[in-house]
């Protein structure tokens, strides 16, 4: 087997069985980037030399004992937004095109303890705002499966990349979809976990309530293995959980015999695209057919989740973003006079225009007489949401649904039209706000040959839920993905 | 001037809690630190860096909340202040607005007038800034970060004040109380405790609140009572000439004894709070509450009323040492050891204060502990020693904390108690001061006191004056 078509846990195995060495693997990715990235874009920073020194120290502890776990030695990309000790972290901005973290994000550090050789950093929208990854200071990410199409976003990137074949898994991170949507349309598996489950240290906030880190791989068992290594309770970060239900890979068992599938009709209404409709019906029908129980629901208040989601991240966003100053790090204007002066150039030119939409937006609903109509009200259409999702999951282990109304929309689509960028995130937002576990996988392709994804949302704590779904699902929908030889 | 106004004054009072590490971050709070040596990513806000609270401080609000009588409030958050300034490193300050810790507290003053409360309307719990320095000869400004995340806790009353004595009243109650709780050490001159003034005036009688105007920089309370005077003054001044008070913040420049406009409420900013998505609501139930009520200690009115009936010791001494926790802990703890209270009292009252004042020190810096204490009194109780050998031993202590005992052995300092040695040098001293000794003789009493003295040189100071005084006169 070639070894860039290796899933993350396959290779981390020829390694234990030194079929393959450490160094072998990343000579291999860092091959495959070099050959394609002038095409994709799918990093902002490659560390090609950290990575080969990495893979020696690495290969040295697997030798000695030491890294003994499923990953260790396969190569990573990590989402520009998670601080990387000693490495550019830019958030694909230019207020931090300079930016070089003291520290590393407790996931980074996590993966790094289970083996793990980072590859480098991947673009992203600029501070992960955008659902196309044009938004980067640095250029646009293209979709390997039709450069004329956008990844997704925000993680565009990492899902480029793992479709791509330019890392084994990445990490990415998701305030409204932002890992599930750039799977689906890449045609890879992504998971954002139930808040709290992976720690946001390090992790630079966009929207600080619904931030999760998740990865972004090439199947189910990567992705319950990348979580059994990322997901640790992290005293440094308030929000983080200490949950004992972390053997995910224990639920990679294909059965969903009783498994209770809702399907929420208010997902498949006006705006969603035929193709995607029916092939994530049909994956629904195979789940039925391997003994699932799959109903129509109806689960309301869908259409307040957009209001209410770009209300309370701008918010949070409006805030999170105030550091960024021109003082401290990060980009400061040339010239300037005197400090007031020196904030507002230093932070219009080195934030781009969507930044500075939600930076508008979210200092507008949080001033002085408009904080109880918009930002009280957004945060009590969110406990609603919550209600809704609660009351769903007295009846169903699994919601089933799309994860974007459409597949890849092409280069320079989406930007004009904002609004309707925004009501592309309609299916998977709700998740966040309700700070629910949601995975997406490729089930099928378009007329066009682009990825179409489907998602599966679970209660909070119940990612072993979605795995299970998953696993069962992607063995009856068998082999999916891009061969080597199809790569541009 | 025709009419009669009323001063009406409320006090919003910054105290810095005495923890050993920040409110959000493991990093030391000690003061003096070279420039930013305190600091982490955290109190620095860095790119991905997250706050997590500090249980002490916690602790330390609640502690003060229950002393000043305040409802604790038992599902409380922390939002967000946000505003630009390089001394705030993530542009936003932690505090809280919407659901303070503590609520309607009030505490009792007394002043000449009698005695009256005042409200507190809340305490809440807020991360200092870091510390700006203006480098005027390079033309450029550095911040240090070492005070940033530092914990403080505001304490807003109510306008219930009416004069400079009652604010002073007001002020040092509230101290005495934080000190006695250990929760700070309340140093104005250090910045330790803050206090901002705000003050309207009216005609009395009058129902309605004047304009009022906020006053800071008042670094001790002289200057406080002296810019309320100058406040009040000002704003009589400007309504006598049918001007209006403009709702605005002063600074205080107690060298030239008169304020100046800061800002205007027109300048007023827009601090957009919001709950601080990265900390979670802090949730006290009944246990917590009663744990810390029950480590509330006996404060300063009780403590005065018990040493009245326990101690012989004058009230003037009581009402001195009972000003400090620090002196009543040693009081107490020197007499627990055995000491007799009088002698303790004077010990603190005479040398102790005396030496506090000589170097500057307020008596939260004493540094000698009860035991040596206890030793030295022990010491000129048995007549180890004489009263001026013990005052220079207690100098030492003062300074250095050391054991009187060792000390007084390894300096040969003990009385010399051996007759037969005395009364040799008392001989030689007759011997060598012929003049002195006839002065004596032919009545001149006073005489004695110089012999006494001589023998006292020649014994290095060692030796009990009284029994010197008893052998010269049984020798003349």
């Amino acid at each position: 087997m070639k070894i860039l078509e290796m899933t993350a846990v396959e290779l981390g195995a020829a390694i234990k069985n030194k079929e393959v060495t450490v160094r072998e693997a990343a000579e291999a990715v860092l091959e495959q980037i070099e050959k394609q990235e002038e095409k994709l874009h799918c990093y902002v920073t490659v560390d090609r030399e950290g990575a080969l020194k990495q893979a020696e120290e690495v290969q040295k502890k697997i030798d000695a004992g030491e890294f003994s776990g499923p990953l260790a030695g396969v190569p990573v990309a990590i989402k520009d937004n998670m601080c990387t000790e000693g490495m550019l972290t830019t958030c694909s901005s230019r207020i931090l095109g300079n930016f070089v973290p003291t520290f590393s994000s407790e996931a980074v550090l996590n993966l790094q303890n289970a083996g793990a050789v980072i590859l480098g950093k991947t673009n992203m929208d600029e501070f992960a705002m955008g659902s196309t990854t044009e938004t980067s200071a640095f250029g646009v990410t293209r979709n390997p499966w039709n450069p004329e199409h956008v990844p997704g976003g925000s993680s565009g990137g990492s899902a480029a990349a793992v479709a791509a074949q330019e890392c084994f898994y990445a990490l990415g991170s998701d305030t409204g979809g932002s890992i599930r949507q750039p799977a689906s349309f890449c045609g890879v598996v992504g998971l954002k976990p139930t808040y709290g489950s992976v720690s946001r240290y390090g992790l630079i906030a966009y929207g600080s309530s619904l931030d999760q880190i998740g990865p972004l791989c090439k199947d189910v068992r990567d992705c319950a293995t990348i979580m059994e290594i990322i997901a640790t309770h992290d005293p440094k970060d308030s929000t983080s959980v200490e949950r004992q239900d972390t053997d995910f890979t224990a639920a990679l068992v294909e059965n969903v015999e009783g498994m209770r599938i809702g399907i929420p009709r208010d997902y498949f209404g006006e705006g969603l695209d035929p193709e995607v409709k029916s092939a994530v019906l049909n994956a629904a029908a195979v789940l039925k057919e391997k003994g699932a129980l799959v109903e129509e629901f109806d689960l309301s208040l869908v259409e307040y989740a957009i209001p209410a989601y770009y209300t309370i991240a701008a918010a949070e966003a409006s805030s999170n973003l105030e550091r960024f100053d021109g003082i401290k790090y990060g980009y400061r204007t040339a010239e300037y006079e005197g400090l007031h002066n020196m904030y507002k150039k230093s932070r219009s030119e080195g934030f781009g225009a969507e930044v500075k939409r939600r930076i508008m937006l979210g200092s507008f609903v949080l001033s002085s007489g408009y904080y109880d109509a918009y930002y009280l009200k957004a945060l009590r259409v969110k406990a609603l949401i919550k209600k809704a999702f609660d009351q769903a999951f007295e009846k169903y282990d699994v919601i089933l649904g799309p994860v974007a109304p459409t597949t890849a929309p092409k280069l320079g689509e989406s930007l004009s039209d904002p609004i309707k960028m925004y009501l592309g995130d309609i299916y998977t937002i709700s998740v966040n706000l309700a700070g629910l576990p949601g995975l997406s996988m490729p089930c099928g392709l378009d007329g066009k040959g682009l990825p179409i994804g489907v998602q599966l949302i679970g209660d909070c704590f119940q990612e072993k839920k979605l795995i299970q779904t998953a696993y069962t699902y992607e063995k009856a929908r068998g082999a999916f993905g891009r061969k080597e030889e199809e790569n541009v | 001037m025709s009419k009669q106004y009323e001063t009406v004054i409320g006090l919003e009072v910054h105290v810095e809690l005495a923890t050993k590490t920040k409110i959000f971050c493991g990093c030391s709070t000690a003061f003096g630190g070279e420039p930013n040596t305190h600091t982490c990513p955290v109190c620095t806000g860095m790119p991905g860096s997250l706050p997590v609270l500090n249980k002490q401080v916690l602790e330390y609000a609640v502690a003060v909340g229950l002393a000043t009588n305040c409802t604790i409030t038992q599902y409380c958050k922390f939002d967000r202040k946000n505003y630009f300034y390089p001394d705030n490193p993530q542009n936003y300050q932690i505090s809280q607005l919407y659901l303070p810790i503590c609520r309607n507290g009030k505490v009792e003053i007394e002043t000449e007038a009698g005695k009256k409360f005042v409200g507190i309307h809340e305490i809440h719990m807020e991360e200092d800034a870091g510390k700006l320095i203006h480098d005027e000869w390079d033309d450029c400004s550095l911040v240090d970060y070492n005070r940033s995340g530092v914990p403080l806790i505001e304490i807003v009353s109510e306008p219930d004040m009416r004069s400079a004595e009652e604010v002073i009243a007001y002020l040092e109650k509230l101290r005495m109380t934080i000190q006695y709780l250990g929760a700070s050490d309340c140093k104005l001159q250090e910045g330790s405790m803050r206090a901002d003034v705000n003050l309207s005036i009216r005609e009395v009688g009058a129902k309605e609140f004047g304009t009022r105007t906020e006053m800071k920089n008042l670094n001790s309370f002289k200057a406080i009572a002296r810019a309320i005077e100058g406040e009040r003054e000002r704003q009589i001044d400007l309504l006598e000439l049918g001007e209006k008070v403009m709702q605005e913040t002063r600074r205080w420049d107690d060298n030239k004894g008169e304020s100046y406009a800061m800002r205007s409420k027109e300048d007023a900013q827009d601090y957009r709070y919001f709950p601080d998505p990265d900390l979670v609501p802090i949730v006290l139930d009944d246990a917590f509450l009663e744990e810390i009520r029950a480590k509330q200690p006996e404060f300063r009115e009780e403590k005065m009323r018990r040493y009245k009936q326990e101690f012989d010791i004058p009230e003037y001494d009581i009402e001195i040492i009972t000003g400090s926790k620090r002196m009543a802990d040693l009081f107490e703890a020197t007499v627990a050891i055995g000491s007799q209270p009088k002698k303790v009292s004077n010990w603190l009252m005479v040398e102790t204060l005396r030496l506090l004042k000589e170097n500057n020190m307020d008596p939260e810096d004493i540094r000698f502990s009860p035991e040596n204490l206890a030793k030295l009194i022990s010491l000129t109780d048995t007549k180890a020693i004489n009263s001026s050998v013990a005052k220079e031993v207690f100098e030492v202590m003062f300074t250095e904390n050391v054991d009187p005992e060792k000390y007084v052995e390894e300096k040969g300092l003990k009385t010399v108690n051996d007759e037969g040695a005395l009364r040799k040098t008392v001989e030689e001293v007759i011997a060598n001061n012929p003049q002195s000794v006839d002065d004596y003789r032919n009545g001149k009493e006073k005489a004695i006191g110089f012999l006494v003295g001589q023998t006292m040189k020649a014994m290095k100071g060692k030796a009990d004056p009284g029994m010197v005084n008893q052998i010269l006169k049984e020798l003349l």
